[in-house]
């Protein structure tokens, strides 16, 4: 089996996760964000609970996928699936999907700890070689990048709200153990809050 | 089944998808639908997601919603068992959604491999939260497929209609 990178020499990466998605959330205008279950989701909570942001508190392996059917949908607006490690691992089908179906609005962000956060940073995949980049280009998205640099990431925030996608960005993070920040927990209420935010009263009345 | 039987049930449920205003439509290779992916296919205002397992489809009936769309998923019942845990998704958050699902391993099964998961896909989705109905007959496929999407989408709950292995006919690999 592969040595963790970081046990070979390599730097441990830097990049805070909560700055890093500050930052990709500055000035977020009107995007419309899903959040992967665990820390991703406590990462977009402690940036500002927003109506247009879905967290979740399951459905682990799901956020890419919901973000394609909000990408379908919604084709003039742009759309951030921003998850970690561990959840995208456990949907990576879902990229050859979203690789195939081509929404040009569509960015899937994936920040990368090389740990399972929620059950006591075990390490993942990607502390063994596996590159998820590597996978996204693979699957055919159409800008890819591997991000160590808030320099880079500042970049990336400006692609999220240009660039023909579908784009994927994993950045390299460092492993912390946060405080949790917790969005609200009810679903149907993130659900009907977000519908609400995007399709305006109308929201409640279709069928 | 005649291919010209699937193709008659195939077009009704085509006309339904259009009528009510259905605009995503997500898919796994299915001979049972394969006459319906077809039409779907071929129409360009709809969007034919092709999925790499079941539980894709479910989490993209979510994003669907949030952006104001409806969708159906179709699938095999071996594909239900993909599906357990994101199905959760749908009954916590009350999703719409209507999905078709084509039996393996019951009447006539000649494979013994499908037959645990076909034995349990009506349980497996009642006890996820989803409201179960079944067609035995070629007549009942597509007012029964009405009523799932009804009842998805004026309720906000996950749905499915079965279609019974013994109106599909039953792959034997001798043909």
């Amino acid at each position: 089996m592969n040595t963790p990178a970081a046990k070979q020499g390599e730097k441990s990466p830097s990049l805070k996760r909560r700055e890093v998605v500050k930052a990709l959330l500055a000035d977020s205008g009107d995007l419309l964000v899903v959040a992967g279950l665990g820390s991703a989701a406590w990462d977009v909570t402690a940036a500002g609970d927003h109506p247009l942001t879905f967290p979740l508190w399951g459905a682990m392996g799901g956020a890419p996928a919901i973000g394609l059917g909000l990408a379908i949908a919604q084709p003039d607006r742009r759309v951030l699936v921003v998850t970690g490690d561990g959840e995208l691992l456990m949907g990576m089908g879902s990229l050859a999907t979203i690789g195939i179906a081509r929404p040009a609005n569509l960015s899937v962000v994936v920040l990368d700890n090389e740990r399972y956060g929620e059950t006591g940073m075990q390490e993942s995949h990607t502390a063994h070689g596996v590159d998820l980049a590597a996978v996204a280009a693979a699957c055919g998205f159409s800008k890819v990048s591997t991000i160590t640099t808030m320099q880079h990431v500042e970049q990336l925030r400006a692609d999220l709200h240009s660039v023909q996608g579908p784009l994927f960005a994993l950045i390299k993070i460092a492993a912390e153990k946060l405080p949790l920040t917790l969005p609200p927990r009810d679903g149907t209420h993130l659900k009907n809050r977000f519908r609400e935010a995007l399709l305006g009263d109308d929201a409640h009345f279709q069928r | 089944m005649t291919s010209a039987t699937s193709a008659h049930w195939s077009e009704s449920l085509y006309r339904l998808i259009k009528a009510q205003k259905v605009r995503q439509v997500s898919v796994v290779p299915d001979a049972g639908h394969s006459a319906l992916i077809r039409l779907c296919e071929a129409d360009r205002d709809l969007q034919l997601v092709r999925l790499t397992t079941e539980e894709e489809g479910i989490a993209l009936a979510a994003g669907a919603w949030l952006g104001g769309d409806k969708s159906v998923l179709l699938m095999q019942s071996s594909g239900v068992g993909n599906c357990i845990n994101m199905l959760s998704l749908l009954s916590v958050c009350q999703f719409p959604l209507a999905m078709w699902i084509t039996m393996r391993g019951d009447w006539a099964e000649f494979n013994p491999w499908q037959v645990p998961m076909g034995r349990a896909t009506k349980n497996v989705l009642e006890e996820m939260g989803v409201l179960v109905s079944r067609a035995e007959r070629e007549e009942e496929i597509a007012p029964l497929a009405e009523g799932t999407l009804r009842m998805a989408y004026n309720t906000l709950r996950p749905t499915a209609l079965l279609i019974g292995q013994r109106l599909l006919g039953a792959k034997t690999f001798e043909d």
